[in-house]
């Protein structure tokens, strides 16, 4: 049994945002805090929108919806983080911007709060060393879009104790999630396989073997995948896919990971993916996936 | 749109019955070569440049060894296919459609109209090695069966998390024991003398599944 009961998440964009949901859902009290007020109204409006169309779809009652909307609170307020016992941090993929994180909420936070860090590329141990509490440092890699799929790829870093790694697995499973025990390396199983396979579609593309939407058409009717690679490419977001390959070119050196060319264009003319409207395919609104 | 069908024999695009094969009529607009010859008996085709289209299965090759190379300028009403098939699985339901760079946009409608009046998804793209589907998961494939030498972690826990993480249907171990390892070494082998990047080069254990092949052993 899980001894945690009020659960932080740190950055309020698409993965916080997603991971905050998981959290609420499975009764625990939330608390998703965000430096910038638009970013939390944001995802405010995406967190009611899905849980709508989970209402719609028969997936929750009206009842525990309003149950879950109460529990999840949205604050700019660093110092409310001081009730967690456990805070997953899902902001961006930058080693220093993570220590400036947890230094501060060291100093908020009481000393049994566990700090999970939901980085997909970067190492736990080295977040760990910036923390203010190594042995209390996990890796918890959410898979994008956090409210709907099921796996974590949980990490200890080489300070890490084993109470904090099993607690954070228990806490894992009363979500009602599935982790996964990876070692502290470059991409853990996931990203060390995806962000290759993500940037040979994008090369594809470049090279112009076919266009995004053939590519993405027979990779979902030839091999059953849910999403093809540029539809899931721009909901990651092309700024975040630049940060994944800078992270995992900069340890591995395979140059599979090293970022196309096309990409920092695509940044540099804000086609970023479904967040500003463009990426591989243009959108017309911002709702969240499923429900 | 009416079509003709010549058949040289062991296709792999349609080894069994299919909607493909049934519609076809004694002559027609457009004719569908398949089977493992289909690139030579381009030559048979009547009328050839009166033909709204003109389909070749393709297995490893590119369509111009079939059609011949211009400068970059190649195209006409001969387009390549190939309904997508792993190894020893059953064909998809998607074929590659390869175009060349002057194939004109009325050939692939003619030729897609066919494709998708059987049933089929279909996906354009450019005489490229490995289309668009082997040369994107190949690599992939080979990455994974190197690390399951290096231990990462077991087939079934990798097979495992990039099924739940990213939802694909199979995990790539198991796709591939289940298709056949010595059939990722013969498309990689093909791939990786055209783009000769370490990539495609085939992994140790498709090496050993081929080898093993050929000795007759399972």
């Amino acid at each position: 049994m899980s001894t945690i009961k009020t659960v932080g998440v740190a950055g309020a964009g698409t993965m916080g945002a997603g991971i905050a949901i998981v959290a609420a859902r499975a009764g625990f009290r939330t608390i998703l805090y965000d430096t910038r007020q638009d970013t939390l109204d944001r995802a405010r409006r995406q967190t009611e929108g899905f849980f709508a169309k989970s209402v719609q779809r028969g997936k929750l009652t009206a009842e525990a919806v309003e149950t879950i909307m109460g529990n999840l609170i949205g604050t700019t307020d660093i110092a409310a983080m001081a009730e967690c016992d456990v805070v997953i941090e899902a902001i961006f993929e930058d080693l220093k911007v993570k220590h400036g994180l947890f230094s501060d909420l060291n100093a908020v936070c009481p000393p049994h709060t566990i700090f999970a860090s939901n980085t997909s590329t970067l190492s736990i141990t080295e977040i760990a060393g910036g923390s203010g509490r190594p042995e209390r440092v996990v890796g918890m890699h959410f898979c994008l879009p956090a409210q709907l799929m099921k796996l974590i790829e949980m990490s200890p870093g080489l300070t890490t104790s084993p109470e904090v790694f099993d607690a954070a697995w228990k806490f894992a499973e009363a979500m009602g999630q599935r982790p996964v025990k990876t070692k502290d390396n470059p991409g853990f199983i996931l990203n060390y396989f995806l962000v290759p396979f993500n940037n040979d579609a994008i090369r594809m593309v470049e090279a112009g073997v076919a266009e995004p939407a053939d590519i993405d058409r027979a990779i979902k009717a030839g091999l059953g995948y849910p999403m093809g690679p540029l539809e899931l490419l721009d909901l990651i977001g092309l700024d975040t896919q630049l940060l994944l390959c800078e992270a995992l070119h900069g340890v591995t050196n395979d140059p599979r990971a090293a970022c196309p060319p096309l990409v920092k264009r695509m940044i540099a003319a804000n086609h970023l993916g479904r967040k500003t409207g463009r990426g591989f395919y243009t959108y017309e609104k911002d709702a969240m996936f499923g429900g | 749109m009416s079509y003709q069908l010549i058949d040289t024999g062991n296709s792999r695009s349609f080894p069994a019955a299919h909607a493909l094969l049934d519609g076809a009529s004694a002559s027609g607009e457009v004719v569908v070569l398949i089977g493992a010859d289909a690139g030579s008996a381009l030559n048979d085709v009547t009328a050839r440049a009166e033909r709204a289209a003109i389909l070749v299965e393709l297995g490893t090759e590119s369509l111009g060894t079939h059609t011949g190379e211009s400068r970059g300028t190649e195209g006409s009403n001969v387009l390549g296919f190939a309904r997508f098939r792993l190894g020893d699985g059953n064909p998809s339901d998607l074929v590659e459609l390869v175009r060349q760079p002057a194939t004109p946009d009325s050939a692939i409608a003619a030729a897609r109209a066919v494709l998708e009046g059987a049933g089929l998804k279909v996906a354009v793209c450019g005489d490229f090695a490995g289309r668009i589907i082997d040369r994107l998961i190949r690599p992939y494939y080979n990455a994974s069966l190197r690390r399951l030498d290096e231990q990462l972690a077991t087939a079934d826990d990798l097979d495992l998390t990039l099924r739940l993480g990213l939802g694909y249907p199979e995990g790539p171990i198991s796709l591939l024991e289940r298709t056949g390892l010595a059939h990722h070494y013969d498309v990689t082998s093909a791939l990786f003398e055209t783009l000769g990047t370490p990539d495609y080069a085939p992994a140790r254990r498709a090496v050993v599944a081929k080898r093993r092949a050929g000795k007759g052993f399972k």
